[in-house]
């Protein structure tokens, strides 16, 4: 791609990013930016998986990240919270704010990011050693919290926040492994939840579920946006339609649109975004 | 046409039979030693065998109660150093991955495990028993620990990497710093094939002779300083089987079942216990 079309990304993102703050500035709680990413390139090796990406992520909003299988969308979003550290071999190029703190700063602990920087991954991931309780409260439990009042009340709160509360209520001492795998992916959710993260990263979070399951999530999706920022991954188009309020389409590594959701799919500025919404290729 | 089908059919049971042949043989040499040792060991059981002391040479009666307690206390202090080396070797080897480095360090495992016994007693009459000045039960567990943890390290390895990423990945996400990844998450989920490995260095320990020659050495009397020469079941057996008494050789028999005996259990009730704990 062509310097001149980062250019253009780049006017793209701060014109998104410009309407966001106007908002902010009116004092409404739900806009301005919580993530900026600038200049992002990632290395896996000598390869190249992620190409200069400038793009931000509003607050209180859902970023959906479309794109064909290895465009880079998923090592981007772990980028977002360090998780790609893990690796071998992978090396980053630029900075990613969020507010205004860059997580590639020198000195910033990766476990202190991953703390306001939550992820949910694309088969579900209960510990296979813990009951329903106990993994919704991992994050505290393994962190050395111990007082039991508190943990009871993040326990309900976050079961309540994935929408899984009414289901597993009766069951909380049942083994997390032995959920269906639409109630395991939700007691993920809730696990991510129950540490209050300000953004809330989805890796594909519905691609292992049947439909009814993933519906439950989409729907979950819409309420979890009041509380926190959302970035998701997804290989289905008309998901990122449904949730998402904006969208960035990724090939081959490169950002190639980023905009509204309803803009991108209605009227996409970019042959290649066309193509791909228009099931032309990928 | 049907020439071929016969001759498919054929080879098909030469096959059949050839395996179930093996099956056979190797099944054969289980039962006979357990049948021999069982014939010629269990009808000398009896209380006084397994609580009484031993008595001086030519004297019938008496029993190998020092040998029991000294065998027990030499494989528990092994355990003590073994296992947080080898289960610490295999989180460094699996959870801290550099290139070359832990291959290298699981093949050197690899090799440690086909060292003879005798040869790790040697090495341990070097490093412990000449230094301090005498044979001592603290030598015989350095000898033990020595053939304990490569078998720990491998099991514990091979234990380590059948944990999937993923939970390690959910936990990291959460903000969990890596050794309370660890701890809480890696070694719980991989807890039953740990225990596993961990016995199976325990059985192998608690039937080796060689390494006790010449660092426990056998004492005929009671003994739970670990400073001093301790009585252990092999080096019992050893003793009485090559001694020139009858009686000897029969309690070399009955001692060989005791062992057997204790092995089997703790394999089969580390079994049971491992089945009780996946069921809840």
């Amino acid at each position: 791609m062509s310097s001149e079309s980062y250019a253009m990304n780049d006017l793209k993102t701060r014109e998104l990013e410009l309407a966001l703050d106007r908002g902010a500035e009116a004092g409404k709680a739900d806009h301005g930016v919580r993530m900026r990413v600038e200049d992002l390139s990632v290395y896996y090796g000598k390869l190249r998986a992620v190409k200069n990406v400038t793009m931000s992520v509003g607050t209180h909003k859902v970023t959906a990240l479309i794109g064909p299988s290895g465009c880079g969308k998923s090592t981007f979003i772990r980028c977002l919270n360090r998780m790609h550290e893990l690796t071998p071999g992978a090396r980053v190029e630029g900075t990613v704010l969020l507010d205004d703190q860059n997580l590639y700063g020198s000195g910033v602990d990766p476990v202190n990011v991953r703390r306001r920087v939550g992820m949910v991954f694309q088969k579900p991931n209960p510990f296979p050693n813990m009951s329903v309780r106990d993994n919704v409260i991992a994050g505290f439990k393994l962190n050395g919290v111990r007082d039991r009042k508190t943990l009871d009340e993040v326990v309900e709160k976050s079961l309540r926040g994935a929408a899984l509360w009414d289901e597993v209520k009766d069951n909380l001492q049942k083994s997390g492994a032995s959920l269906s795998g639409g109630q395991q992916q939700r007691l993920c959710i809730a696990r991510a939840l129950a540490v209050s993260p300000e953004v809330l990263l989805m890796d594909e979070p519905c691609s292992a579920l049947d439909p009814i399951a993933t519906a439950k999530i989409e729907e979950l999706i819409h309420e979890l946006k009041e509380q926190v920022t959302i970035v998701i991954v997804t290989h289905n188009m008309q998901q990122a339609a449904r949730v998402s309020d904006f969208t960035s389409f990724f090939y081959l590594g490169e950002l190639v649109e980023f905009g509204e959701t309803g803009k991108l799919f209605t009227a996409p500025e970019k042959r290649q975004t066309e193509d791909y919404i228009t099931g032309r290729f990928g | 046409m049907i020439s071929r089908y016969r001759y498919r059919k054929f080879v098909e049971w030469a096959n059949w039979t050839g395996m179930l042949l093996c099956i056979g043989v190797s099944l054969f040499f289980l039962v006979a030693i357990l049948g021999y040792v069982l014939v010629n060991g269990a009808s000398y059981i009896d209380w006084e065998f397994l609580t009484a002391m031993p008595v001086p040479a030519g004297e019938t009666g008496g029993g190998i109660a020092n040998a029991l307690v000294g065998s027990f206390l030499v494989v528990l202090v092994a355990s003590l150093i073994a296992l947080p080396i080898g289960i610490g070797a295999a989180i460094f080897v699996n959870e801290f991955p550099s290139q070359g480095f832990g291959r290298t360090v699981r093949f050197l495992a690899e090799v440690l495990t086909g060292v003879p016994s005798i040869v790790v007693g040697l090495f341990a009459y070097a490093l412990v028993v000449i230094p301090s000045g005498g044979f001592s039960a603290l030598s015989g567990s350095v000898a033990y620990a020595f053939i304990m943890v490569p078998i720990i390290l491998i099991s514990a390895h091979e234990a380590l990497r059948l944990v999937p990423d993923s939970l390690r990945e959910a936990s990291l996400a959460l903000g969990i710093p890596k050794w309370r990844t660890i701890m809480g998450v890696v070694l719980p989920v991989s807890s039953r094939a740990l225990i596993t490995g961990a016995v199976l260095a325990i059985s192998r320990a608690l039937g080796e002779a060689a390494p006790m020659l010449f660092t426990a050495f056998g004492n005929s009397f009671w003994n739970v300083n670990l400073t001093k020469p301790v009585a252990t079941v092999p080096l019992l057996i050893y003793t009485y089987a090559t001694g020139p008494y009858e009686d000897w050789h029969r309690k070399a028999w009955a001692a060989s079942f005791v062992l057997l005996v204790v092995v089997l259990f703790t394999s089969v009730l580390t079994r049971a216990f491992l089945r009780g704990k996946s069921n809840e």
